[in-house]
């Protein structure tokens, strides 16, 4: 028989995601994250001290033997077995992280507890689209790419128009789709390739330079506009080198002034929980989230299978997110 | 050579008996098992211990033997207070207390001269007696029931668990509330805690505590957080007491203070003095007002000056306050004094650059300076996007800053932003 206790850490075992905040380091959120969980599992109400039975003879005051067997029996507590003695039933958890966010920028973190890492791991080996909205401002340039670095050129953008700005996007667009093909392992004139190209299954398997494999302009306000980015691999310092790229690109200069991720593989904005909802309770409601709507994408796929091919679970989302562009 | 075997058999108990003065303060349980084992192997060389026995029974010992040395009195003392004791194994006779005396006693010499006149003497021995003893000999039933059965507890360990059941000290500690587990992961914390006797050195400080008006639940926090205070001399305590009631702070204050500064009564009444010194001095207080501010946060008392110094230099020069501003802050949020300072100017930043609040509103509410950064930050951002950050009280729409730090979101949503907690939560994931 289980403890509540365990029952409950059973429970919690699985993924979820998190809204980390900006400015605050993504070990902060973790360690933040396995404090609470480890407040409410331990909460859970414990088992009772054992009882151990001890006889205690009568206290013979005189000198002589005494005679006859009296003896009383108490039952005492195990002392040794309570949770002052011994300490809270859960010390640590395995809480791990997906892929990481800086410091700088904010939005979708994947977190695993105890047996998730498992699927985190496997997950992440395979390809999964993050999606970034990047958040620029143009006129000036700085040496780290972002508002808060010092400025090194400053410029004029008085001549850029969303029409301008689209043309630059689709030409890096495009350019970042033939490097997708080129990172594949597969010959471009083989049958192969093109069955593969139908099912969306043609990019690089692991590690590789990052890939911007959608760029859409979302708002324009000079100097001021937001980008949103679908990419493979990339690191957020990537991102704003890019916004970087895309000034020297339009003539002008550009300066990143937040990266905020929208969307990492089946987790999205939605499903996050926000810093108020870090506790036990609301992360169990989530991870149930997921665990049932994995289950339905499993029942649904399933029919749609094709005979002769094997697709992988996890590479759906990625022709999920290239029919959603 | 059986003399020699018997010789070596006493150096092990004498050396198990060192290993045992660990634990010296378990009851004697303790002793009992070493030399209960020790009996028992004195007991496999049949031929010595009967000797023994007829050896010491009644004054035919000291008669025999005119020698009249120290050392080999204390060896004859020892070697009869051990025999003694296998003696009353074999015999079994129910004698508890006197039994125990007889074990401290041999726990006491033992400690006295553990290994140096043993090899020196020779004792003739009777070789041809028979075994007087066997193990398998019928024993009656009261016999049988005052032979103690020895506990497994370990000569050392790495946790209080396995003494707990067995120390009377840790058995009372556990049930006031104190957290041994936590206390035993602090260095020499927990050997201390076992060498402690409830009667001599727990109990007068428990009631010292309870005289100076702790509340009984509290006690348990006090030496889970400070267990040392079980080791304060109690002349001491009561004088650092008498110290603070001088200084007219009141008794039930005394009290509020140590249960929440539990360390406070470990500090000389010279320290003590001179903090109380320093923050009248460097916040230009009255006497009433330190004993307030001292009142609501006692380890200010407890902590080094320092980081205080360098605060109040932090709030003089990088953000500007003036010196009677800077008594109102201690005065009414006297955390102040000992928030980290990288946050503390983070804080300020965003408040007086971003929000535009100028130094005498933040004076006037201090409590902004003590949230949380992330907090401030999404609720201003919050009332900015709903177009209603508005924090200067001579235009309308005005919103104080306490109550936007202080209001849980609930209400904040309703009354001051105008808006649902939904909206709340969603426009927190666009930051």
């Amino acid at each position: 028989m289980a403890a509540p206790a365990v029952r409950m850490f059973r429970r919690v075992e699985g993924l979820f995601c998190v809204y980390k905040p900006s400015g605050v380091h993504w070990k902060l959120v973790r360690d933040n994250i396995e404090t609470k969980l480890l407040k409410g599992l331990n909460a859970a109400p414990s088992q009772p001290c054992p009882q151990e039975v001890r006889f205690l003879a009568q206290p013979g005051g005189d000198a002589e033997a005494p005679k006859g067997l009296t003896l009383s029996v108490a039952s005492v507590p195990a002392l040794s077995k309570h949770p002052l003695v011994t300490g809270p039933e859960f010390q640590y958890l395995q809480v791990g992280v997906g892929h990481r966010l800086d410091a700088f920028s904010s939005g979708v973190l994947v977190l695993a507890v105890g047996n998730g890492n498992k699927i985190l791991n496997d997950l992440y080996r395979t390809r999964i689209t993050r999606v970034h909205l990047v958040f620029h401002c143009l006129g000036s340039a700085t040496d780290d790419f972002s508002h808060m670095g010092h400025v090194v050129e400053r410029s004029t953008y008085g001549h850029i128009t969303q029409d301008k700005l689209d043309r630059v996007l689709a030409m890096l667009q495009g350019a970042n789709q033939k490097s997708l093909l080129m990172y594949s392992n597969v010959d471009m004139r083989s049958q192969e390739a093109y069955e593969m190209a139908v099912q969306g299954l043609l990019g690089p398997d692991g590690k590789s330079a990052p890939i911007l494999t959608g760029l859409r302009c979302i708002r324009f306000e000079p100097p001021n506009f937001t980008i949103e980015v679908q990419c493979l691999n990339e690191t957020q310092k990537y991102l704003r080198k890019v916004v970087h790229e895309i000034g020297l690109e339009l003539r002008s200069t550009a300066v990143c002034k937040g990266v905020r991720r929208t969307r990492d593989g089946p987790f999205t904005l939605q499903d996050a929980l926000t810093r108020h909802h870090w506790t036990a309770s609301d992360i169990m409601q989530a991870i149930q989230q997921y665990k049932s709507s994995k289950k339905n994408k499993n029942y649904s796929r399933s029919k749609v299978k094709e005979p002769g091919l094997h697709p992988l679970e996890e590479n759906t989302t990625d022709s999920h997110s290239h029919s959603d562009r | 050579m059986p003399c020699s075997f018997f010789l070596c058999r006493v150096t092990m108990a004498s050396s198990c008996a060192q290993l045992c003065l660990k634990c010296r303060s378990l009851l004697c349980s303790k002793t009992v098992a070493t030399t209960w084992q020790h009996s028992t192997q004195v007991r496999h060389c049949r031929t010595v211990t009967p000797v023994i026995t007829k050896v010491l029974n009644g004054s035919s010992f000291f008669s025999g033997n005119h020698r009249t040395s120290p050392a080999s009195q204390r060896w004859k003392q020892q070697m009869f207070c051990y025999s003694e004791l296998s003696v009353k194994h074999l015999a079994t006779e129910a004698k508890e207390d006197k039994f125990k005396e007889e074990l401290s006693r041999a726990d006491v010499v033992a400690y006295k001269s553990p290994l140096l006149p043993v090899n020196e003497i020779q004792m003739p021995l009777d070789l041809d007696a028979a075994a007087e003893f066997s193990a398998l000999e019928e024993i009656t039933h009261e016999e049988a029931v005052s032979i103690s059965v020895p506990a497994a507890i370990p000569p050392s360990s790495t946790s209080l668990r396995d003494y707990v059941d067995k120390s009377e000290t840790l058995s009372k500690l556990v049930q006031l509330g104190v957290n041994l587990w936590k206390l035993e992961q602090r260095p020499n914390v927990g050997t201390m805690l076992l060498k402690l006797d409830f009667n001599m050195d727990v109990a007068p400080r428990l009631l010292f505590l309870k005289h100076i008006g702790v509340e009984e639940s509290h006690i348990g926090y006090i030496i889970t957080h400070n267990p040392f205070i079980l080791t304060e001399d109690l002349e001491s305590l009561q004088a650092r007491v008498n110290y603070l009631k001088s200084k007219k702070f009141s008794s039930e204050t005394v009290a509020s203070m140590v249960s929440r500064a539990p360390y406070l009564l470990n500090f000389s009444v010279k320290r003590l003095d001179n903090r109380l010194g320093f923050y009248q001095q460097q916040l230009n207080l009255s006497a009433s007002n330190t004993r307030n501010i001292i009142a609501r946060l006692p380890r200010l008392l407890c902590g080094s000056l320092e980081p205080v110094k360098e605060n109040l230099k932090v709030c003089e020069i990088e953000l500007g306050f003036k010196e009677n501003e800077i008594q109102h802050i201690a005065l009414t949020v006297p955390k102040v004094l000992t928030a980290n300072k990288r946050k503390l100017t983070q804080l300020f930043d965003f408040i007086h650059n971003t929000m535009k609040v100028p130094h005498h509103l933040i004076t006037k509410f201090p409590q902004v300076l003590n949230t949380k950064y992330l907090r401030v930050r999404e609720r201003h951002l919050f009332l900015e996007f709903l177009g209603k950050a508005q924090y200067d009280p001579d235009l309308p729409n005005y919103i104080s800053l306490d109550r936007l730090v202080s209001l849980p979101d609930e209400i904040f949503c309703t009354e001051l932003a105008l808006a649902t907690l939904e909206d709340f939560y969603l426009f927190q994931k666009t930051l």
